[in-house]
C-alpha cells in the first residue's frame, strides 16, 4: 500500500527502536526520541513493537492513504487525530493533523508497518548520517511511504486503559539518578526550574533559565554519553542528550536521565518548563521493570482484540 | 579501576594511568574480552582513551531480584582479569592517502602562517608522524587521533564551516583528525582523503578502530581524482 505525503510539516521521520551494537562505531542509538509512544502505537494496529512509524514533532502532517487499513496516534496530541486508539482509515481518505493539543511528538503507526531503508540493524532516520529512515532524510511534500501488508489487523475501535499513560505537563518533573560529576553541582541542580529551549534537536534538548556553575575545573577526557545524559558545557546551561546523542562527550555530566521518564523529556516543547528529581539506581530499575510488566499486560490485551488480515 | 553507573543502563570502567598507547592497549583489551564474554544482556561496549563503557539491557541482564548493575561490574570485573593475563591486542596499521593543500586544504596556507613554517613543512611534518586512535565517536567513524606534532599545534577557526566535505583533514588546537561525513566543522582543514572513513554499506562501516596506527600518505590531485 502507498501513502501519499501531502504536506510534511515541519519534521517528520521515520523511526522505529533504533540500532544497536554500533555505538563503538560512533553511531548514535537513535530510534523513536518516545519509543513508549511507539510501542504502544504499533501494538494498537497490529504491527511488531519496532515497526518503523512516522515521528511528527510539532506540526501535523497530511496523508492519503491508499487502501483501507488502521491507524494509531500515540504521544503528543493533536485535533482532528484522536490519540492513543486505533483508528480506521478508508481507502482514499486524507487525515489532516489539525492543532496541537499537547506534548511535542507524536508517533503514527500504520497496519503493516512503513517499508523504510535498514541500515546496520535499524530502520531510524539519523538525519546527521543521512542513513536510514525514508532516503536518510526527514519527509517533504509529495513523497510516498511504501507500507508493507499486514498480518493483524484490530477487530474494532478500542482504548487504552487511561492509567497506563504518561501524563505530560508543561511543568515536567524528570527523574534521573546521579551522573559522576553531580558533587561539582551539588544540590543547585535539583532546585533549578528549566525551559526546553527551541534549539532542541534529536541529539539533545537543550535548556535554559537556572545556569549551573562548577565547582571543579579539571578539563575532562572524552569517554561515552548516553541518551539521558545531562551534560553541563561551561557556559552552565544543561543539555539532556536524546536519541541521535553523540557517541562520545567531554563535558561534565550531572545527572542521567532514567530509561522510563525519556519519553516525557521527549515530549515537553520548546518553551515547557521542567526540574529534575533524583532517585536511586535500584529504583530506576524498579521502574523500569514495573513498566515493562505494564507493556507485557498490554500485549496480552491487545492479542486478544486482533484478528488475521 | 574504578566503576560507577553512567545512567540506569551503562557501567563505566576507568583505568589508571596516563593516556599513552600501554593504557590504550589496556582499555582495547578490556573491551575486546568483554565483547568476546557474549554475556546475556550486554548491548554495546565503548572503548576511549581511558575507560571502556558498558551498555546494558536491565531487564534482560540478570535473573529476576538480582541486582543488575551488580551482575555487570562482576562481568567487567572478571573480564578485566581476563585480559590481563592475555596477551596485549595488537592495532592494525592504517594508511590513509591525503591530498594536501589547493582546493582540498583550503586552511595549509593559514595553519603554515600560525607555524611560522612553509607549506611543505607543515605537509612532511604531518604526514611524517605516526598516530594512534584513542576513540571513535562525536560523529560516526570519526577518529580521536593522538601523536600530532607540537609544531602543527594551531587554534580552530573562529567562525566553523558550515560545511566540511567528507574526508577533510583537519588540524583543532594539539588535534588532528578526519571528517567521515559532510557536517559543519571548526577545525583547519589541510587536506583531503578519498577513502571513505565511515560507510554504512561495509561490513565495519567505520575505517579505524581505537588502538590502531595511522599514517597519512601525501598523494597527488591527479591521484586524488583517480582514486578508486
Amino acid at each position: 500500500m502507498e501513502v501519499k505525503v501531502h504536506k510534511a510539516a515541519m519534521r517528520t521521520t521515520v523511526q522505529d527502536l533504533g540500532r544497536r551494537g554500533f555505538l563503538s562505531q560512533g553511531v548514535p542509538i537513535g530510534g523513536a526520541m518516545d519509543p513508549f509512544a511507539l510501542r504502544v502505537a504499533n501494538l494498537m494496529v497490529g504491527n511488531g513493537e519496532n515497526a518503523p512509524g512516522l515521528e511528527i514533532l510539532l506540526s501535523g502532517p497530511e496523508l492519503e492513504f491508499g487502501r483501507d487499513c488502521w491507524i494509531a496516534a500515540c504521544g503528543a496530541r493533536f485535533e482532528n487525530i484522536p490519540a492513543w486508539r486505533p483508528l480506521r482509515v478508508a481507502a482514499g481518505e486524507r487525515i489532516r493533523f489539525g492543532e496541537r493539543i499537547e506534548g511535542c511528538r507524536c508517533y503514527l503507526a500504520i497496519s503493516g508497518g512503513i517499508r523504510a531503508d535498514r541500515v546496520l540493524g535499524g530502520a531510524g532516520t539519523y538525519l546527521r548520517g543521512g542513513f536510514g529512515g525514508f532516503h536518510g532524510r526527514a519527509l517533504r511534500d509529495g513523497d510516498v511511504l511504501v507500507v508493507a501488508d499486514a498480518l493483524r489487523v484490530p477487530t474494532d475501535h478500542w482504548g487504552i486503559d487511561e492509567r497506563m499513560l504518561p501524563k505530560y505537563s508543561k511543568e515536567g518533573l524528570v527523574r534521573v539518578v546521579e551522573g559522576s560529576h553531580a558533587a561539582d553541582f551539588g544540590d543547585n541542580f535539583y532546585a533549578g526550574r528549566y525551559r526546553v529551549t527551541p534549539r532542541s534537536d534529536r541529539m539533545g534538548i537543550r535548556l535554559e533559565g537556572h545556569r549551573l556553575e562548577r565547582s571543579a575545573a579539571a578539563q575532562l577526557l572524552s569517554s561515552a554519553v548516553a541518551p539521558g545524559t545531562v551534560q553541563v558545557p561551561p557556559d552552565g546551561d544543561p543539555i539532556v542528550l536524546m536519541a541521535d546523542a553523540q557517541t562520545l562527550g567531554g563535558y561534565p555530566r550531572a545527572a542521567h536521565v532514567v530509561t522510563v521518564d525519556l519519553p516525557l523529556m521527549a515530549q515537553l516543547a520548546p518553551g515547557d518548563w521542567m526540574r529534575f528529581a533524583k532517585i536511586g539506581l535500584a529504583e530506576a530499575h524498579g521502574i523500569l521493570k514495573t513498566q515493562h510488566r505494564q507493556l507485557g499486560l498490554l500485549r496480552q490485551g491487545v492479542a486478544a482484540k486482533m484478528r488475521s488480515a | 579501576m574504578k566503576l560507577e553507573p553512567l545512567g540506569d543502563s551503562a557501567v563505566v570502567a576507568t583505568l589508571e594511568g596516563q593516556v599513552d598507547a600501554a593504557l590504550l592497549a589496556r582499555v582495547t583489551g578490556l573491551a575486546r574480552a568483554i565483547g568476546a564474554s557474549a554475556a546475556r544482556g550486554i548491548m554495546d561496549v565503548v572503548p576511549a582513551y581511558s575507560s571502556v563503557t558498558v551498555f546494558y539491557d536491565p531487564l534482560h541482564v540478570a535473573e529476576p531480584g538480582d541486582d543488575a548493575y551488580a551482575r555487570v561490574c562482576g562481568v567487567i570485573e572478571s573480564c578485566a582479569a581476563q585480559a590481563a593475563a592475555g596477551p596485549e591486542p595488537e592495532g592494525r596499521l592504517v594508511e590513509i592517502p591525503v591530498c594536501y593543500g589547493g582546493l582540498h586544504g583550503p586552511d595549509l596556507d593559514h595553519v603554515a602562517a600560525q607555524c611560522g613554517l612553509t607549506q611543505a613543512e607543515v605537509v612532511a611534518l604531518h604526514w611524517g608522524a605516526s598516530y594512534l586512535v584513542h576513540a571513535i565517536g562525536f560523529t560516526p567513524g570519526f577518529p580521536y587521533l593522538g601523536g600530532l606534532p607540537a609544531q602543527l599545534s594551531t587554534p580552530r577557526r573562529d567562525r566553523p564551516r558550515e560545511k566540511v566535505a567528507p574526508g577533510s583533514v583537519g588540524i583543532g588546537g594539539s588535534q588532528t583528525g578526519v571528517y567521515p561525513l559532510a557536517s559543519p566543522g571548526g577545525w583547519q582543514i589541510i587536506g583531503c582523503t578519498p577513502l571513505a572513513l565511515f560507510d554504512a554499506r561495509r561490513e565495519h562501516a567505520a575505517l579505524l578502530a581505537p588502538g590502531d596506527r595511522v599514517l597519512f600518505k601525501p598523494i597527488t590531485q591527479a591521484q586524488f581524482e583517480s582514486w578508486k
